[in-house]
């Protein structure tokens, strides 16, 4: 075949074996100058894979990528950047103690007045215009941990640029950002598209692709599904396509009976964190909130869960008013809290699945100080089964699971220890569909069984489609308690904006 | 392919019931074989009953410390005081074990509470201060030289009695008593790490602290245990050596723990924590012993067994580094 002069990128029939299962069968992608291309698929379906070729990470079996007219073979990441390729990782790669200037130029610094001297002023002053170019307003001379997430990434793509790239891949780009920084993202985008370069995007909110793509491409399973324009698109198709079997609604209905108070929160506050905080979830109800990032969601269940300490205020549990100081504490008074930092907080990766199941709950896993191991199985056996864990077995490693399965063991832990609160903090982020809608349907069935519910969510269709109530944040101040008939997304924006 | 009733065998580096796989995973053990298989056929005196017995009697002692420090490794820590709790744990038992002043429970309970009370108060610094457990236990590594002196006034306490003397220096149906209790502890460390709720959150805690924080385990009571429970094998060990040398030795153990330490790494426990295994301990310091008594056979000097030591060490490591990189 002899490469299309209209595309800037063209893969063709990209295969990838890895011990004996195949990654990617056949993948093929033709990208066009200024384009945003999104790259769709479940976790799993090949999308890392298929990234980690193009950028020089991993060497494909067979098959080719053609940039330029020219093919490519077997590069390095390093090679891939020459070539114009960069990617912006979704956890971002950057020396934190260096300076924004050096690491903007790490590894190709500006020669000085002779090979090996640095020449600190000049890298300041590309930086600088580069940045300036960018419209961000970030000093070149602060250390890139001092940053927020937003202003790394655009260090990050102002790297990719300085690197004159063609094709830009980025892994969910928004993934930690605040609306706002989301808004200057896409400006970006924008800006990026003019001047003729090529965006990869990956990404699992459905708003977002609807908004920038021009072009969608779907894997499943490894394999190629289709690319389509954008606007001939609509959610549900698209859905349907990544998943390969109907989902007709994201959201399941609630059918709940709503019982007695299991917790009541009464003017909670932590300085400088949040302020006099009140509400009440009942047993089988599900209590969403929702805010910008940084207004204080996460803290508010890290002070319930008994990680933090609040300042003052009451948190009742069953009525009962508790202090609570430590996780054990909480764990014990039936409150489960599945985090927003999975790898941080939620597992440990050098242990089994079943191990990790059980932590939270290994006393009633024993018999005396031994671990009860048959016991244990049937709970780790209970849970694969009970949360479609896609596993070789309960003695596979945590670190070995994709995000959504990982998520699932975290979620398998809390309700192993029986709650009657679970806190879940954004639970389907970085999830695929597949594996969201799951998530979504077991937080309905907990919730139909009597569990007290409460969901921080920065997707404003996930907190609408599963909560009764909602509360709204604001730079730590409580701004609105909506029921689920009042709530619309405007609402809970306008709610969550400073004024 | 899995097991759960062998865990503690699974050598290696590995956290309990993970799939065993490839050559990697028993790469310790197979070296160790060959090196005793290559030992047998160049020297006649290797493959010997006594000489066999000596060996395993002077591991005796680097390997309960392994063990001690297996635990504290595992959680990601570390303890580099081994080797003057087994100076303090020696003097004590030793001021008790005069003939005909004690019973021979009271020198071996008075040694054991020694260390015991020295692993404590390294866990108590470490979990009321934010102090790394390297810092504080090397405070405690010159304290406790210091109270070693200070109790024996600086001189080696002799004259004990022929009971005490027997610990490390008897023997019961022509095997050595140290043998015996290494058995014994060995078995009682590979249970405890591997089937109790104890030993599941050293590797929690090792693994990903907050994980384990977050899972309602309390974190500095574990750590607590840990270290008490180091400290409490070092007073064994310490035991062990003055019966043994029937003396009580201020100045005894010193450089022990990087031994130990050593002897942990070489089998397999990972210094950042979350993993490691009492055989890996055991395998560890009998590697150690065996190649540095192969040496002695072969008449090479002991300085020439220091290199071979240091090499051993960073090569044990360099090939779990390769191992966990496939």
């Amino acid at each position: 075949m002899t490469p299309n002069q209209d595309y800037i990128l063209q893969v063709r029939s990209l295969t990838k074996t890895f011990a004996g299962i195949k990654a990617l069968n056949n993948v093929q992608m033709n990208l066009r100058k200024g384009e945003v291309h999104a790259l769709m698929g479940e976790n799993g379906a090949g999308k890392s894979t298929f990234m980690k070729i193009l950028s020089g990470l991993e060497t494909p079996d067979s098959g080719e990528i053609i940039l330029n007219g020219k093919r490519l073979k077997n590069t390095t990441v390093r090679e891939a950047q020459q070539n114009g390729i960069s990617m912006i990782h979704q956890e971002i790669l950057a020396v934190p103690e260096l300076t924004v200037a050096q690491n903007i130029f790490l590894g190709r610094e500006p020669k000085g007045w002779f090979s090996g001297w640095l020449d600190d002023r000049r890298i300041n002053q590309e930086a600088e215009k580069l940045l300036t170019h960018m419209g961000a307003t970030i000093n070149v001379r602060a250390r890139m941990k001092d940053l927020s997430v937003a202003e790394q990434q655009m260090v990050e793509i102002a790297k990719a640029i300085s690197n004159n790239a063609q094709v830009l891949i980025m892994d969910e780009p928004t993934s930690a950002l605040s609306h706002k920084e989301v808004a200057v993202l896409f400006t970006l985008i924008d800006e990026l598209k003019k001047n003729g370069v090529a965006i990869i995007y990956i990404s699992h909110k459905m708003e977002e692709i609807s908004q920038l793509a021009d072009t969608i491409t779907v894997l499943r399973d490894g394999s190629y599904i289709g690319t389509y324009p954008t606007a001939e698109l609509d959610t549900h198709s698209l859905i349907n396509l990544m998943v390969g079997r109907e989902i007709d609604n994201l959201f399941p209905d609630s059918a709940t009976e709503i019982g007695n108070a299991v917790i009541a929160v009464k003017n909670l506050s932590r300085k400088d964190v949040f302020t006099n905080i009140s509400f009440t979830v009942h047993e089988g109800e599900i209590l969403g909130i929702g805010g910008l990032m940084g207004a204080g969601r996460t803290e508010l269940a890290r002070a319930i869960f008994g990680l933090e300490q609040p300042d003052s205020g009451e948190i009742s549990i069953n009525g009962q008013l508790a202090t609570i100081t430590s996780p054990q504490e909480a764990i014990r008074l039936g409150i489960g809290y599945v985090s927003e930092d999975r790898k941080g907080w939620g597992f440990i990766p050098d242990l089994s699945i079943r191990h990790n199941l059980t932590l939270a709950s290994l006393p009633a896993h024993a018999k005396g100080v031994f671990v009860d191991a048959k016991r244990e199985t049937d709970s780790a056996h209970r849970m694969i089964r009970d949360l479609r864990i896609k596993t070789t077995g309960p003695d596979q490693k945590v670190s070995n699971l994709s995000g959504g399965n990982q998520q699932k063991v975290i979620i398998g832990k809390v309700l192993l220890a029986a709650p009657s609160l679970i806190i879940f903090d954004e639970p389907t982020r970085g999830i695929d569909v597949g594996a969201k809608f799951e998530i979504y349907k077991l937080i309905r069935q907990l919730a139909a069984d009597g569990v007290a519910i409460v969901v921080i969510s920065s997707e404003l269709p996930e907190l609408l489609g599963l909560s009764d109530q909602i509360l709204v944040l604001e730079k730590g101040k409580q701004t609105a308690l909506l029921s689920k008939e009042e709530a619309s997304p405007e609402m809970i924006l306008r709610y969550a904006m400073p004024n | 392919m899995k097991n759960t009733t062998n865990t503690y065998f699974d050598l290696a580096g590995g956290s309990p019931n993970l799939r065993i796989s490839g050559f990697g995973r028993f790469g310790i053990f197979v070296a160790f074989g060959l090196i005793c298989l290559a030992l047998s056929l160049i020297t006649p005196n290797f493959l010997t009953w006594s000489n066999l017995t000596i060996v395993v009697t002077q591991v005796s002692i680097n390997a309960l410390l392994a063990f001690g420090v297996t635990f504290v490794i595992i959680t990601g820590g570390i303890d580099l005081s081994l080797g003057s709790m087994v100076a303090v744990a020696g003097v004590v038992a030793a001021s008790f074990a005069h003939p005909d002043t004690y019973p021979v429970v009271v020198p071996i309970f008075m040694g054991l509470l020694a260390g015991v009370v020295m692993g404590a108060f390294n866990g108590f610094v470490i979990t009321r201060s934010n102090v790394p457990p390297f810092i504080v236990t090397l405070g405690t590594m010159t304290i406790g030289r210091g109270l070693a002196l200070i109790l024996s006034k600086g001189r080696p306490i002799s004259n004990l009695s022929d009971s005490f003397n027997f610990i490390g220096g008897g023997q019961l149906l022509g095997i050595p008593m140290p043998i015996f209790i290494l058995i014994i502890l060995f078995v009682i460390c590979a249970v405890l790490l591997n089937k109790t709720v104890l030993g599941r959150y050293m590797y929690a805690i090792g693994g990903n602290e907050q994980a384990a924080r977050a899972s309602g385990i309390p974190l500095k009571k574990i750590k607590m245990v840990v270290y008490t429970l180091c400290g409490g094998l070092a007073g064994i060990a310490g035991i062990l050596l003055t019966s043994r040398i029937t003396t009580g030795q201020p100045n005894a153990g010193a450089g022990f723990e990087l031994d130990a330490i050593a002897a942990a790494i070489i089998g397999g426990t990972s210094t950042s924590g979350g993993t490691g295994t009492m055989a890996g301990a055991l395998i560890g310091a009998l590697l150690i012993g065996v190649i540095s008594n192969g040496l002695d056979l072969l008449n090479v000097t002991s300085y020439y067994q220091q290199v071979v030591m240091g090499v051993i060490i960073i090569g044990a490591v360099v090939l779990d580094s390769l191992n966990h990189k496939k």
